[in-house]
């Protein structure tokens, strides 16, 4: 066992740290520091910059367009990336879709699809919650029938995570009615300029516009839309969930978080002292650290052990556990390091938004950000739901 | 020993009750929250003059009911379970509680005013730098011939938009820090300096950024001694720290229901999501901490007028208490409603952001616990 860089690691970080540095674009920079909501074509021109460098999807096979790069190399990625702030990408193309589509489509599929989500040309959005239909996902109602060719497809999703940009949606549909219910499930590539769809926004504590409400009303949709077979697409949803939750563990961006948090820490003052001094503030701190060490080795040892390319199993479900608790714990330590100033409440910058914020500029989110990050526990599977997983999956209970 | 509330309290307690039952539904409570000014005032109106609730809390010698800071407390936690945003905590519960400990002249003006629904105040205490430290001024009060010259920035004041009066810490005397030289003063909020940057809060309620630039005040707006108002300001802000645990109470047992009715109604996996019994044993220890928040505020009311020792340690014990509890109850009613729960549109979230911002007010768990350690258990 060895926990240490070889020398080509640390060739590779270097050239990862250089490689952002000069290229990573300025004005997205600037907006990230204003702390302003970033829009569909910021998103876009960090992926681009990736894209034309090859790095855009280092998780897929080096045959769809991946970097090849060791798990050790991948780590080193997220971290760099983590490090300097980098813009998050988009996870429902690159980390969600398209593993399904290298993994289960036709070479059609494959040929069509996959060169645009690295292109970053197809914006996608994950249809798989319903309104009767949360943690009981396989309850889902949406009914695809067959009309030639074609599906016609009829239902309502919800929670649907910047659908309003979207220009493709997975979604998973009953295409059979009689049989139990994980058995009759497709999985369904949808334009989502198709006639019918009508994406409504649902707005969300901290003001944001992140997620929607789609309807489906007479959705035609050609059977060659469908990937894998048809009543199989619980095996697609199922991979795909597994894949979403490793992402979610999100180590990397949580250890930025802790250098902002005590960077805030060592501004605010507590008396005549900074914040950072008082001893409950700091013990907080130190918890917090050896908790996310905690998860950053289990995610290592998962990343680098045995079991290492299989994909993720059960185990992603401690990942993401921990990782979204972390996440909300970050985010309540900011909170509470801001004091008094986390409670004005400020708009933003958007369209008819111009009121300047109120405090120290790594405030005016704070409140915000903490209502905003209680999602973490409750999307991808709750915790509740991941703990079923664990006690069933793992522990055989 | 008697832990019942007398017949003029359970009085109060339902008139308001049913008033605010009329008045303040969630969505006529949104409607006003988004206008321009943030509120009704034909409602702070009717509390006064319709319901005498202004009153509750004052001597009958003022025009009061008689009551006290258990009065107070009643009106909070009923406020509390309709997220009310009235300014009865400035203008009663502190700017109230002053006059009272200072009494004479000025009491005799105001209190009536304030009954009346004429007056509103606000507290302008915390500054930029001072966190939960009430001695921490960098705002000062000059002497100047009868009167004061008033300069500083006051953050985050609540209700100043709204205020006809605004209750002010400031420095007469001493160094940023000290615990001498700090001084009470209640103006008129209109006085000519006074600048105001006015927001809207996370909790729906307004504030200001208050910047007093040399604002000449006149030397009867000092309420209690000169240099000596610190006890006087702990006093009233330890009354206001166990006024917002009461209306913590309030909003603590509304998350608690709110969660019981929607994991009745909620169905997954063919059955309602309350009977999983970890969210069972979750809404268990949920209601424990409403129980508790309800008496370690009731202890911490009746323990007001003790000595400044035990009143500060009894104080502190409730708001470490409640705000631990206010952010389990919040978070796990969000974390119980799934989706739902991080909408706009359901009420449950605004009660958890109120929870979320009483945490903090008058300072946090972490403080409290500061405060009742140096105060219990020094050596
Ligand atoms: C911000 C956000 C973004 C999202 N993005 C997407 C998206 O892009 N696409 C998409 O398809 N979906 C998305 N979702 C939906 C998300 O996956 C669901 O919210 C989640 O699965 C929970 O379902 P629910 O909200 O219906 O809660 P419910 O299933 O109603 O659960 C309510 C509570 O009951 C608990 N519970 C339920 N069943 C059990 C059980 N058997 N045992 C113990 N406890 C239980 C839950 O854990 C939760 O605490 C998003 C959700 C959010 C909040
Ligand atoms: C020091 C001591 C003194 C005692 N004195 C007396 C005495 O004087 N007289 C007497 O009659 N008995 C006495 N008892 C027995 C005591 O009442 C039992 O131990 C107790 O009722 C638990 O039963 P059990 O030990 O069989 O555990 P079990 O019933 O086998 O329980 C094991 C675990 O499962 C949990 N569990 C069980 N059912 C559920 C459920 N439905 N939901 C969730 N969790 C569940 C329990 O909480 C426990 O954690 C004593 C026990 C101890 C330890």
């Amino acid at each position: 066992m060895d926990m240490e860089f070889s020398p080509e690691d640390l060739a590779f970080q270097k050239e990862v740290r250089e490689f952002i540095a000069e290229n990573y674009p300025a004005e997205l920079r600037d907006k990230q520091d204003e702390g302003e909501e970033m829009s569909k074509e910021d998103f876009l021109s960090w992926h681009k910059i990736l894209y034309k460098k090859g790095w855009i999807a280092p998780a897929w096979p080096v045959e769809y367009g991946g970097t090849g790069w060791t798990p050790t190399q991948r780590f080193i990625w997220s971290e760099e990336t983590a490090r300097a702030d980098c813009i998050r990408l988009m996870p429902f193309g690159l980390a969600m879709v398209g593993p399904v589509i290298y993994t289960f489509g036709t070479p059609e599929q494959k040929a069509h699809f996959l060169p645009r989500i690295l292109s970053g040309e197809d914006w996608w959005c994950q249809g798989y919650s319903e309104p009767g239909s949360g943690s009981d996902l396989a309850s889902l109602r949406t009914a695809a029938v067959k009309d030639g060719d074609d599906y016609i497809v009829n239902g309502q999703k919800t929670w649907t995570t910047l659908a309003q940009h979207a220009d493709w949606g997975f979604f998973l549909v009953r295409t059979d009615k009689e049989a139990k219910q994980q058995e009759g499930i497709s999985f369904l590539l949808i334009d989502m300029k198709s006639p019918g769809i009508t994406v409504r926004p649902i707005i969300t504590l901290g003001g944001e516009h992140e997620v929607n409400e789609v309807w489906l009303e007479d959705v035609r949709v050609p059977q060659s839309q469908r990937v894998y077979e048809e009543n199989k697409g619980w095996t697609c949803a199922k991979f795909l969930l597994a894949h979403e939750r490793t992402g979610i563990a999100g180590v990397a961006a949580s250890k930025r978080g802790i250098e902002k948090v005590k960077a805030i820490a060592r501004t605010e003052l507590d008396g005549d002292q900074p914040l950072i001094a008082n001893a409950f503030f700091k013990r907080k701190l130190a918890e917090l650290e050896i908790d996310l060490t905690a998860l950053e080795f289990t995610e290592l040892r998962s990343l680098a052990g045995p079991n290492a390319g299989k994909g993720p199993g059960p185990e992603s479900s401690l990942l993401k556990i921990k990782g979204s608790e972390i996440q909300q714990r970050l985010t309540e330590l900011t909170l509470e390091a801001v004091g008094h100033y986390g409670a004005p409440y400020f708009r933003g910058f958007g369209e008819g938004d111009n009121e300047h914020p109120i405090g120290p500029d790594y405030a005016h989110r704070a409140a915000p950000t903490y209502f905003n990050m209680r999602k973490t526990t409750i999307y991808g599977g709750s915790n509740e739901i991941q703990r079923n997983i664990i006690a069933k999956m793992v522990l055989g209970l | 020993m008697d832990f019942t509330y007398t017949e003029t309290q359970d009085m109060i307690r339902d008139t308001l009750s049913r008033f605010l039952a009329d008045t303040y539904d969630f969505e006529t409570r949104q409607k006003f929250i988004a206008t321009d000014t943030g509120r009704d005032p034909a409602i702070w109106t009717a509390l006064a003059q319709e319901l005498g609730m202004l009153g509750a809390a004052f001597a009958e010698g003022h025009g009061g009911l008689g009551g006290g800071a258990l009065e107070n407390a009643i009106v909070m936690e009923e406020l509390g379970k309709v997220l009310g945003i009235e300014p009865y905590l400035p203008t009663v519960v502190i700017a109230g509680g002053a006059l009272k400990a200072v009494g004479g002249a000025q009491a005799e003006a105001m209190i009536p005013e304030i009954i009346a629904g004429n007056a509103i105040v606000a507290f302008a205490y915390a500054e930029p730098q001072g966190r939960y430290d009430l001695a921490n001024l960098k705002t000062t009060a000059k002497k100047d011939g009868a009167g004061y010259v008033l300069s500083g920035h006051k953050s985050v004041v609540y209700a100043a938009p709204w205020a006809s009066h605004l209750l002010v810490t400031a420095r007469t005397g001493g160094g940023q820090r000290d615990k001498d030289g700090v001084s009470l003063f209640l103006i008129d909020a209109k006085l000519p300096g006074i600048v105001r940057r006015d927001y809207p809060t996370v909790d729906g309620s307004r504030a200001s950024e208050i910047y007093f630039e040399n604002v000449a005040i006149p030397g009867d707006a000092l309420l209690g001694a000169e240099g000596g108002g610190l006890p006087l300001i702990e006093q009233i802000v330890d009354e206001a720290t166990v006024a917002v645990c009461a209306e913590a109470t309030g909003v603590m047992q509304k998350l608690h229901e709110g969660t019981l009715e929607y994991t009745q109604q909620r169905k997954q996996f063919g059955v309602p999501i309350a009977k999983f019994q970890v969210l069972q044993h979750r809404m268990v220890d949920m209601f424990m901490e409403v129980e508790q928040a309800r008496s370690m505020t009731i202890m911490g009311t009746l323990k007001l007028d003790l000595p400044a020792n035990e009143r500060m340690a009894a104080v502190s014990a409730c708001k470490a208490k409640v705000a631990r509890g206010a952010n389990f109850v919040g978070q796990n009613a969000i974390q119980t409603h799934g989706g739902i729960g991080i909408t706009q549109e359901l009420a449950i979230g605004h009660y958890f952001k109120r929870a979320t911002m009483i945490e903090g007010q008058f300072g946090s768990a972490d403080h409290h616990l500061g405060r009742y350690e140096r105060i219990v258990l020094a050596d």
